[in-house]
């Protein structure tokens, strides 16, 4: 792709700055480097301080890491983002929609448009699922959907995450940073507020409690404990919500009944916002051998006695291959053309696709279709020809395990790296929750920057860092100054 | 409050209570076994060491002498030993990690900052100067972390279970201290005009850092069995018997008042707590002292058992 098509959202590390950007450019630009140096020390001794930590498997040396942050913000117009917001409301109640029609009576393969194998040779399918219905019909309580822009209008949807999206504390706790960073710019710009986050998820995971639960129903973050890469927003989301942080051994099933073991006897439990996979909830039903789940849990969900959050099997809607199927998905449910794009895609399960795929396959990223993490794909353009020939016989062999796109020109936005300002690309995942009452977006969200200089994998696990992303009211800026009492009054 | 949670939190302040003691320890038998022979008696004070720290068998497994460098190696940093200081302090942090939000932030960063430390020293290389800056260190770790939950924990369930660790892990260690060394502080001991033991007294005194308090309270020199009165009778001196059980009655009342509930626990404390108020000095030397520890060492243990089942499961 060549390199004049790439849109950098503040107009460039020197050239004039896009109009949301002109504040941010400004100051940034006015900065002596001893002040960035220090500004940027001080971010990370804030994030040294807290803790906020991420594992990545496989590497002994980084048990604990911190993950990179930039402090230049990137930012979006409230324009913008209303478009966003619409865009990603209608497309998470079609993802609720196609869940509950793929495990209930599967009008969407009637109607011939997603074709049943599909569904049914889907790793994520679980049967046990047609004979349990959640409440309010919701499945994917909280979604985090990938977005990413190739240009001043143009927003892309990369990927939908219905299973246990995580980052959402990266978002606050990047937030949090720089509030004590750059007041300076908070006290001058109208920026929406992130922090009411957990609260907002408390009230969605209440609100889709069972019938039987009391009033005031139990609520507790399941984790599968310390060792778990993001054990720390596990414990920061219970931490937020004022609620239990539990592992599978805290929890136990009584005639169909989900309890906690308390200090003051076994307590009730309605709710339980699991960061654990589906094959690790429950030994009895899935994985005999997980010691992370409980036993009977899918009995007691089945009985209607609680809550999984998010519901089991919701693995069916998020996978690649079902992903370009979403424009007619959310036309079937919604009844409308969906806001948000997808990015064009071929499936190599279809032999036309497949011989595009593996004529072109220098100019396309090539994925996985349960893929995640940035693990399992090829970057064509970036790919040594040796890379590109392996990857291809792995395609050939297994055409309906992959999935390709073009590789899109992905939007930069200036970051400090070793050799000073410059471009890097983003991304942006924004949580999407779904409760009975109504969906609730936080403004903003992610956004994943990818810091190895050309490339485009955002992923932590991969060299990825992030930015605080800001919504920003369009119109005049506010007024610096509070009202002071007349000198003489 | 989570079972697990509660759990987390006690073994957590016990394990740092345990580092202390096993500190203090190492820090008596130095001194002791730095005298001539002729002050310290004939005693090896390195195997006392081994017996108080409850490790004999462990220890013997690995070395064949119980001398200064065999002892500290195997008590701070010891191979195949889950109660060395180094042991405690990892599994204290491996604890508070596991309730990181149920801690406060100078609770965790004073343990990680040891924890830290502790992989960074090279245990094998110490000198007899290392060591003493070491245990010093230890102590202080000890006294820091419970500084900070004394002073910015909550008043809630949560800093009651923390307190009930360390009050039990506390008890313990001063009932095995004595229990060890309890030869010498028996009245028939005593020789005439004072002598040799003077400085096991003043050691066993100095473990459990009462030299200086033992002189405000019994006015006079050191008495054997006035130092046996003062660590387990006198609800002054806060490493007593009486005064860790006092306490750990209070706690145990408030929780159950909290939750509502009297149990096993309270009942076990309240009966060790009134034996303790019932009993002096003399009538104990008289069932005999060595019986006596050994009594309360296996009653201390089942309250721990009871306030395992009753709350920690």
């Amino acid at each position: 792709m060549a390199n004049e098509a790439v849109f950098d959202e503040m107009g460039g590390v020197e050239g004039d700055p896009r109009q949301i950007y002109a504040d941010v450019a400004q100051w940034f630009r006015q900065a002596s480097p001893d002040l960035i140096a220090n500004r940027k020390a001080e971010a990370e001794a804030f994030f040294r301080r807290i803790g906020i930590t991420f594992a990545v498997y496989g590497d002994e040396q980084g048990a604990e890491r911190i993950i990179p942050f930039d402090i230049l913000p990137r930012i979006l117009s409230s324009g913008e983002w209303k478009r966003l917001s619409e865009g990603l409301e209608q497309r998470v109640r079609a993802l609720n929609a196609f869940i509950g029609d793929v495990y209930g009576a599967r009008e969407i393969v009637r109607a011939g448009i997603v074709p049943e194998d599909l569904i049914l040779s889907n790793p994520a399918f679980r049967p046990e699922m047609t004979r349990i219905k959640p409440a309010a019909g919701l499945y994917t309580h909280i979604a985090g959907v990938d977005l990413v822009r190739t240009g001043p209008d143009e927003f892309y949807v990369l990927e939908d995450n219905a299973r246990t999206p995580s980052g959402v504390s990266y978002m606050m706790e990047n937030r949090e940073a720089m509030l004590r960073l750059f007041p300076e710019l908070f006290g001058k710009l109208r920026i929406k507020p992130v922090d009411q986050y957990p609260d907002e998820l408390l009230t969605t995971l209440r609100s889709v409690a069972p019938s039987s639960a009391s009033r005031e129903p139990t609520v507790v973050v399941m984790t599968p404990g310390p060792f778990n890469s993001a054990y720390y927003e596990h414990s920061f989301l219970a931490d937020r919500m004022g609620v239990e942080l539990v592992e599978g051994r805290d929890l136990f099933v009584r005639s169909n009944v989900v309890y906690m073991r308390t200090t003051e006897g076994p307590q009730r439990v309605d709710v339980i916002y699991r960061r654990v996979d589906d094959e690790f909830l429950d030994p009895l039903a899935f994985r005999p051998d997980s010691t992370l789940g409980v036993p009977g849990l899918m009995s007691a969900y089945k009985a209607g006695n609680v809550t999984i959050s998010n519901a089991v099997g919701t693995g069916v809607a998020d996978d690649k291959a079902v992903y370009s199927y979403m424009p007619e998905i959310v036309k079937f449910y919604t009844g409308k053309d969906a806001i948000l794009a997808n990015v064009p895609t071929w499936r190599c399960r279809e032999p036309d696709a497949l011989s595009h795929v593996l004529a072109n396959i220098g100019d396309l990223v090539v994925k996985e279709v349960n893929g995640s993490g940035g693990y399992g794909m090829l970057v064509g353009p970036h790919a040594t020809k040796a890379q590109r020939e392996s990857f291809a016989a792995k395609v050939r062999n297994n055409p309906s395990n992959y999935i390709a796109q073009p590789t899109l020109a992905l939007s930069t936005v200036p970051c400090y790296v070793e050799e000073g300002l410059a471009p890097r690309h983003v991304d942006l995942r924004p949580f999407v929750l779904s409760g009975a009452d109504k969906v609730r977006i936080v403004p903003g969200g992610l956004t994943r920057v990818a810091l190895k200089k050309g490339s485009l994998v955002v992923n932590s696990s991969q060299g990825g860092g992030t930015k605080d992303t800001w919504v920003i009211e369009d119109g005049a800026p506010r007024a610096s100054q509070s009202q002071s009492q007349k000198a003489g009054a | 409050m989570l079972a697990r949670t509660a759990d987390n939190l006690y073994w957590l302040s016990r394990y740092v209570e345990r580092a202390e003691s096993l500190a203090r320890i190492l820090d008596v038998a130095l001194r002791l076994a730095t005298l001539p022979s002729a002050y310290a008696g004939t005693s090896n004070e390195w195997e006392s060491a081994i017996d108080i720290a409850v490790c004999r068998d462990a220890f013997f497994r690995h070395y064949d002498v119980a001398n200064q460098a065999n002892v500290t190696q195997f008590i701070i940093a010891g191979p195949d030993n889950p109660s060395s200081i180094r042991a405690c302090i990892e599994v204290a942090r491996q604890n508070a990690r596991a309730v990181r939000t149920a801690i406060t932030t100078e609770m965790w960063e004073i343990l990680n900052d040891a924890w830290n430390e502790m992989q960074r020293l090279r245990f094998q290389s110490f000198t007899s100067k290392d060591l003493t800056k070491f245990l010093a260190f230890v102590r202080e770790v000890s006294l820091r972390f419970d500084g900070a939950a004394y002073r910015t924990m909550l008043r809630t369930d949560h800093y009651w279970f923390q307190r009930l660790g360390m009050l039990l892990e506390r008890a313990d260690n001063t009932a095995r201290l004595l229990d060890v060394k309890y030869h010498v502080v028996l009245p028939e001991t005593e020789p005439v005009g004072g002598g040799l033991d003077y400085f096991q007294w003043s050691a066993l005194l100095r473990a459990v850092s009462a030299l200086n308090s033992f002189h405000l309270i019994y006015r006079g020199g050191i008495k054997p069995w006035l130092v046996a009165d003062f660590l387990i009778l006198k609800p002054e001196q806060p490493r007593s018997l009486i005064s860790s059980y006092e306490t750990l009655n209070r706690v145990l009342d408030l929780l159950a008042e909290r939750y509502g509930r009297q149990g096993p626990s309270q009942r076990l404390a309240r009966q060790t707590y009134s034996q303790l108020q019932n009993m002096d000095i003399d009538t104990l030397f008289q069932t005999g002292l060595h019986e006596f520890l050994e009594q309360f060492i296996a009653d201390n243990n089942r309250l721990g058992l009871a306030i395992n089942d009753q709350y920690l499961q």
